[in-house]
């Protein structure tokens, strides 16, 4: 989870995609992304968590396909023209990781500077803090920094073993 | 020069020959007379000396003298190859390998190993000196001081490779008196020379009393390449005929032909034993990269295929129809390359059981039948290490002491058989004891006390002994020390998941246990069913298919109670994917059941639609899946689409808690 640290050097920005999930605009690492896909045909995996619940081809391999929406406790509708998947790559537990996010938009690259940063509040918010990595600002919009390590590592929320409630709903 | 780093070949060189080491020594203890083995774990010996060596080991190099030196009395005749020698020559090999991996640490610890070996050739009537003076020359045999010419250039790349002569002038020195003169000639002008490459000629003539071998010795690793002419200066000599030595660059396929090739020079009676085999090593990450690259040439041509059957053109159909002979021939033979006879790994537990009987006092009769079977490279690798805790709780727990086992009226010693063999598209491997056996009650009673098992349950000992395989379940010291195998059965469990494979154990007490591995032949490709089960694919292995039927509309009918089915009479209970998998959308009017094995029994999984049969290229599901058990992998079909490939074992546990669950649930809606 080595990214997870670049954001305490104090100068430097951070070049991040930006994407709309439900109205809030996330930043993902420009340097992670390997490439924007149209929507395609997406496998359900049966009984997996709704969170990485389905699998997709990019160029003959078999990616997770993630969706944010539920670790941040937000609507899912169905995608429609605007939606697109974005490849990522990112290490976790020192493995470089290939996966595919869900994204109900996907807005530009720019630059996020980190004196913009602030660290997540402590309330306000009705996301997991742990997955936050800290809100930038870009005119009167706040752009959600999502901690991919914690996410998706094995401590995170991808890790965690479900109820059986959720498994078989 | 991109070529292999020399140190990396020399490492697995090096393994290689340590390992003919071993078996030879091992075999040694069984036919301590034959003369072809001591030969050859000489030769290993003095192969690790030299490249060691050169390649900067100096520590495995001093090592593998001394090591060398005491051996070569073996060699000699003088001291026979007694069961003390060959335990401490094995310790000595495998300080070898340690010095080998990691160079840094354990060299302190070769020298109780050197005493010991000393030891041994003292009581056999050795004196230390002559084995000090023996140390001063190596590969001695005795005949009187000759001159010799030596004229030599090494090969083009040989700088690239690691080669430096001023090593191989120092090792001639060491052979006798030198006068080297090197010959300028070959040097081309300053704007065309080729830093890398040695333009020099080397005129050495050598006066000693070792033969013409000890001097090609020098040369033996790069001699494949290089010009060498090695000539007796002067008067009488025997080999006069073989005049000239100089070697053509030697098209050897891979490092390992270097080294093996030169080695049966040494003695032409050992050309015989020695074949001049044609095989290759390739680096392993360049087979997983073939099998990669068919993997997506079978996708896309599943894609041809369908596109082929949805269009009227002949000749599409004709070209699809070709390439999908072509690229299922080439499946088969990228496969077939990757498969590796069993045998290889068969040997290195002698060595594991000449230990243990040697550390518990058993005796102990290794049988291994089988060892041509085939298995898929990284099959075998990740066998390795379930089957040494097999076969060491077999010896430790299972076999019973000389004394015990004469009182019930047993050979005293014990028998630890190792087999495997094809049956259909598994591998079966057995390890078979003739031990005191499982006790079945015993592991009862720590599956109740562990919360594992209801106190009333019945199931059967089969059933019983998969308890074994659970983790933590054997550390109880009263478990190890009674009879169950004991530590490290977790790690046959999960390999052998990780693997698809499956664990049988049979036991009688009193006379013996099986435990057999089912594995599947290969990782890689597997021929699947594909069905359809509401809006997703899946494939199902086909090995696991037995039939498919459809499902009766009584079936249909009554499903609320019991969910079986009678084909031909027998029984067969089925799961409905549908169930299993939330699937909302409306179902097929008829289904149909595929009939799958799923280890001891049959079940029928309930299906939308089957689609038909598919080369299925296995794709390992991430991380994030791990959970869901139920899934072997995924796999992409011809549409591009993603398929997951069911896991049948997995599949029917889950479905029994499925059920359990709604037991649960109607008992409790009924309460």
């Amino acid at each position: 989870m080595t990214e997870v640290n670049d954001m305490h050097d104090a100068d430097a920005a951070m070049k991040a995609l930006t994407v709309g999930l439900q109205g809030e605009i996330f930043a993902i690492e420009a340097e992670s992304v390997r490439e924007i896909l149209d929507v395609v045909p997406i496998t359900e995996v049966p009984n997996a968590r709704a969170f990485v619940g389905g699998l997709i081809n990019v160029r003959g391999r078999v990616v997770p396909l993630a969706d944010l929406r539920v670790m941040f406790g937000m609507d899912r509708p169905p995608p429609n023209t605007d939606t697109r998947i974005v490849v990522i790559e990112i290490e976790l537990d020192g493995e470089p990781t290939i996966l595919a996010v869900l994204a109900d938009k996907v807005h530009d690259v720019t630059d996020i500077e980190a004196v913009s940063v602030e660290e997540a509040p402590k309330v306000g918010m009705r996301w997991r803090q742990e997955f936050v990595r800290g809100i930038g600002k870009r005119g009167d919009d706040f752009i959600i920094i999502p901690d991919m390590g914690r996410i998706f590592g094995e401590n995170g929320g991808a890790g965690q073993a479900l109820t059986s409630e959720e498994r078989f709903d | 020069m991109t070529g292999p780093d020399p140190a990396a070949v020399f490492l697995q060189e090096a393994r290689d020959l340590l390992e003919t080491l071993e078996q030879a020594l091992l075999d040694l203890e069984q036919s301590p007379h034959d003369r072809d083995l001591v030969d050859s774990a000489f030769r290993a010996l003095h192969t690790i000396k030299g490249s060691g060596a050169m390649f900067g080991f100096d520590d495995v190099a001093a090592f593998v003298h001394e090591f060398e030196t005491a051996f070569d009395r073996v060699r000699v005749g003088d001291v026979p190859p007694s069961p003390g020698l060959i335990a401490v020559a094995l310790s000595a090999k495998d300080h070898v390998h340690r010095l080998i991996e990691e160079p840094d640490t354990h060299v302190p610890a070769g020298e109780p190993i050197l005493v010991a070996l000393r030891d041994i050739f003292d009581a056999a009537g050795w004196k230390t000196e002559q084995a000090d003076a023996f140390a001063e020359m190596p590969a001695a045999t005795a005949s009187g001081p000759q001159g010799w010419r030596v004229v030599f250039r090494l090969p083009e790349d040989g700088l690239a490779h690691g080669t430096d002569p001023v090593l191989l002038l120092d090792e001639l020195r060491q052979l006798g008196d030198c006068e080297i003169s090197v010959r300028t000639d070959q040097v081309p002008s300053l704007d065309e020379i080729d830093p890398e490459v040695c333009y020099f000629v080397w005129d050495v003539t050598l006066t000693t009393d070792q033969s013409r071998e000890a001097i090609e010795d020098v040369f033996m690793f790069i001699r494949d390449d290089m010009e060498l002419s090695i000539e007796p200066v002067a008067e009488e000599t025997p080999a006069a005929e073989e005049n000239t030595a100089e070697t053509e660059a030697v098209a050897e396929a891979g490092d390992a032909g270097v080294a093996q090739g030169a080695a049966p020079k040494k003695k032409a009676a050992d050309g015989a034993t020695e074949k001049s085999s044609s095989s290759m090593r390739v680096p392993a990450e360049r087979l997983d990269e073939l099998m990669d690259r068919v993997g997506e040439l079978v996708i896309a041509q599943a894609r041809l295929s369908q596109i082929a059957t949805a269009s009227n053109d002949l000749n599409l159909k004709a070209v699809a129809e070709e390439l999908e002979r072509l690229s299922s021939g080439l499946r088969d033979t990228t496969m077939g390359i990757r498969m590796v006879p069993i045998g290889t790994l068969f040997g290195r537990f002698r060595r594991l059981i000449f230990d243990l009987s040697r550390d518990l006092g058993k005796e102990i009769e290794f049988l291994t039948t089988g060892e041509e079977t085939e298995l898929d490279k990284t099959v075998i690798e990740r066998l390795a290490d379930p089957l040494v805790h097999i076969i060491r709780n077999a010896v430790d727990h299972g076999l019973e002491v000389p004394e015990q086992r004469k009182q019930v009226g047993k050979p005293a010693w014990g028998t630890v058989r190792l087999s495997a063999i094809h049956s259909g598209a598994e591998v079966a491997i057995s390890i078979v004891d003739d031990g005191a056996g499982l006790d079945a009650e015993r592991i009862r009673a720590k599956a109740v006390s562990a919360g594992l098992l209801a106190e009333d349950a019945h199931i059967s000992d089969q059933e019983l002994f998969q308890y074994i395989f659970h983790p933590g379940f054997s550390t109880a010291a009263e478990v190890t020390s009674l009879s169950g195998r004991g530590v490290g059965m977790d790690v046959v469990k999960r390999t052998m998941d990780a693997l698809r494979g499956s664990i049988d154990v049979s036991s009688r007490p009193g006379e013996g246990t099986t435990v057999t591995l089912r594995l599947p032949l290969t990782l890689a490709i597997i021929d699947g069913m594909l069905v359809r089960v509401g809006g997703g694919r899946y494939s199902i292995p086909l090995s696991a298919v037995e039939e498919c039927v459809e499902l009766p509309s009584t079936a249909e009918v009554e499903s609320k109670g019991r969910n079986f089915l009678n084909i031909r009479g027998s029984l067969v209970p089925f799961l409905r994917m549908r169930e299993l998998f939330n699937v909302e959308a409306p179902k097929e009017l008829h289904q149909k059941v595929v009939v799958v094995s799923a280890g001891e029994f049959r079940v029928g999984l309930v299906v939308d639609q089957i689609i038909g049969n598919s080369q299925t290229v296995i794709k390992s599901l991430s991380r994030f899946h791990a959970d869901v058990e139920t899934f072997s992998g995924a796999t992409i079909l011809g549409d591009g689409t993603v398929a997951l490939i069911l896991d049948v074992g997995h599949l029917v546990s889950f479905g029994q808690t499925f059920e359990n669950r709604l037991r649960a649930e109607n008992a409790g809606r009924a309460a």
